[in-house]
This record gives structure tokens, C-alpha cells and sequence, in this order.
């Protein structure tokens, strides 16, 4: 059995995208996820109506599944062989908001169809998958900081017990203040090994 | 009715997040599902609360939910006709 290895990883922090630590796009207005999602949209030019759909959570593991999946090789690949594996410690919060202000007035009660089904952080797996045509194991870790070790651990035992052959790994998170995504592509034709030690120093790179 | 059809267009755009579209793109007798505007499940669920959010009308029947909501044509129909 081949070892796992990083195929290529990608930080969106601070308006700023980065691809195997180097700076892709930069995004000069001091403006909220949700501005920086489209001018991200605009200069990637996906084609794909459905992203202004999604709430800004999945807009920015959608964007880094963009950025990172471009050379991915997915014809290489059975559906059912590529998995993802993603966390963060504020799951949906922000859209979960949104969507109590449609709940709090009883005399003004009209809750968002469009807004609530995105009040889950597997929903953002799901727009990846169905993106990138993507079946095999999906979960989504709630964790208090990125932990390399948990999501390591995990596609370590998807790929030994032969559930999955590539993963997407990674942690996208948004809060009241602040948002980031880390993302990175597992598969047997990288160059960095697939170990804590190497994902935590490349989680590092960007502070 | 033309100047309903126009308030609808624009409030439609608005509700389902129809970005890149202007309300001159649409067509108003062109079907808002599959091959026309290309809408969905959710999005039918938004036209409802868009139906009785803004114009105070609740559909009663859910079957004549693919009627009422072919088009923004018959949509306006369907306001006309029960708007109180």
C-alpha cells in the first residue's frame, strides 16, 4: 500500500489566499467574508449560480476547495474514493444567527427556507462534494483550535482500512470577528508527508 | 399587472440570491423551474414565504404550488386574484 503524502495545500486568511505558502490572491478593501468571497468569485470565474446560494461559511470552503482542487486529478479517482475531513470550533454560528432573527418576533415570524438549511457545517461538505463529485466518507469535527492530530488520525484509518485513496482535509471556521480556511488535498502522489508535525508547521506558515 | 410583474422580479432576484441577474434577463412567461430560470426545491419554499411575507397570502393548497409558481406571469396572476 502506497503512504499518504500533501498534494498541495492552501491558507485564506486576512483577505488573503495562499497556495503552498505562496500569496495567490489579496483582496485590498478592509471588508467582511462576505465581500471578499465574491471578489474571490470574480477573479476565479467558477461559473457555478449555485455559490450565491450558499451562506458564508460554505462560500469559503467552497473558494479553497476551488483554489486547492485545480489540479487535483480527479479522473484519477472513483467517486467513492475521495473523502473529506474538516472542522472548526464555531460551526455554523453566524448563519445560525441569521436565522434566529427570522424566529425572534412572533408578530414577524417568516424563517428563511434558504437560510436554515445551511445551519449545519456538513452542508458545507456537501457543496464540495457536489462540486467535485465527491462520494466517499465526509465528517466535521467541532473542535476548540485546528487539531492536526484528530484529522490525521482519521484519514490515516479511512486509507488502512481502504474507505477512501484521497482526502481533503482541513479547517474552516468563521466567527463574529474573524474567518480562515486550511485546507489541504491527501494522496499518494504529494511530496510532503502525510504526518502532525508536517501539517501543523504548514498551518503555521500564514500567522 | 406590468408594474407588479417588474416589483416581482426584482423582489424575486433579491429573495433567492439570483446575483448575476438583472430584472431585464427574465422573461416574465418563461418557466422559473428546470429549464427555464433553473430554480429549485428550496427556492420554491422561499417564493411561498416571499407570497405571504409581502403580499399577505398564504397558499392554502400545496398541489397548486407548480401552477401558481410556473412563471413570474402567473405569479402576478395568482396575487391579483387573491390580494385582498
Amino acid at each position: 500500500m502506497n503512504k499518504l503524502t500533501i498534494k498541495r495545500y492552501c491558507h485564506i486568511k486576512n483577505n488573503r489566499i495562499y497556495v503552498d505558502g505562496e500569496l495567490m490572491y489579496a483582496y485590498k478593501k478592509a471588508e467582511g467574508l462576505r465581500a471578499f468571497a465574491k471578489s474571490v468569485y470574480r477573479y476565479l470565474k467558477p461559473s457555478y449560480n449555485r455559490f450565491f446560494k450558499m451562506d458564508e461559511i460554505s462560500k469559503l470552503g467552497f473558494l479553497a476547495a476551488e483554489v486547492l482542487l485545480s489540479d487535483f486529478g480527479k479522473s484519477t479517482y472513483y467517486d467513492e474514493d475521495v473523502s473529506i475531513i474538516l472542522s472548526n470550533s464555531h460551526s455554523t454560528l453566524i448563519t445560525d444567527q441569521e436565522h434566529q432573527l427570522t424566529v425572534d418576533d412572533y408578530d414577524n415570524f417568516f424563517p428563511s427556507p434558504s437560510v436554515f438549511v445551511y445551519t449545519l457545517p456538513n452542508i458545507m461538505i456537501g457543496e464540495i462534494s457536489i462540486r467535485h463529485k465527491f462520494k466517499g466518507e465526509n465528517t466535521f469535527f467541532i473542535v476548540e483550535n485546528f487539531n492536526a492530530e484528530l484529522i490525521t488520525n482519521h484519514i490515516n484509518s479511512l486509507f488502512l482500512t481502504q474507505k477512501s485513496k484521497a482526502f481533503v482535509g482541513g479547517w474552516i471556521n468563521q466567527s463574529e470577528s474573524d474567518y480562515e480556511a486550511f485546507m489541504y488535498v491527501v494522496s499518494a502522489d504529494g511530496s510532503i508527508p502525510h504526518n502532525t508535525i508536517e501539517i501543523s508547521r504548514l498551518y503555521k506558515l500564514i500567522s | 399587472m406590468e408594474e407588479l410583474i417588474e416589483k416581482l422580479k426584482v423582489q424575486i432576484i433579491e429573495q433567492l440570491n439570483l446575483e448575476d441577474m438583472e430584472p431585464e434577463d427574465i422573461d416574465a412567461e418563461e418557466s422559473l423551474f428546470g429549464e427555464g430560470l433553473g430554480l429549485d426545491s428550496i427556492d420554491a419554499l422561499e417564493l411561498i414565504v416571499l407570497l405571504e411575507k409581502e403580499y399577505g397570502i398564504k397558499i392554502q393548497n400545496p398541489k397548486e404550488g407548480q401552477k401558481i409558481f410556473f412563471s413570474i406571469k402567473t405569479i402576478a396572476e395568482f396575487i391579483k386574484e387573491n390580494q385582498k
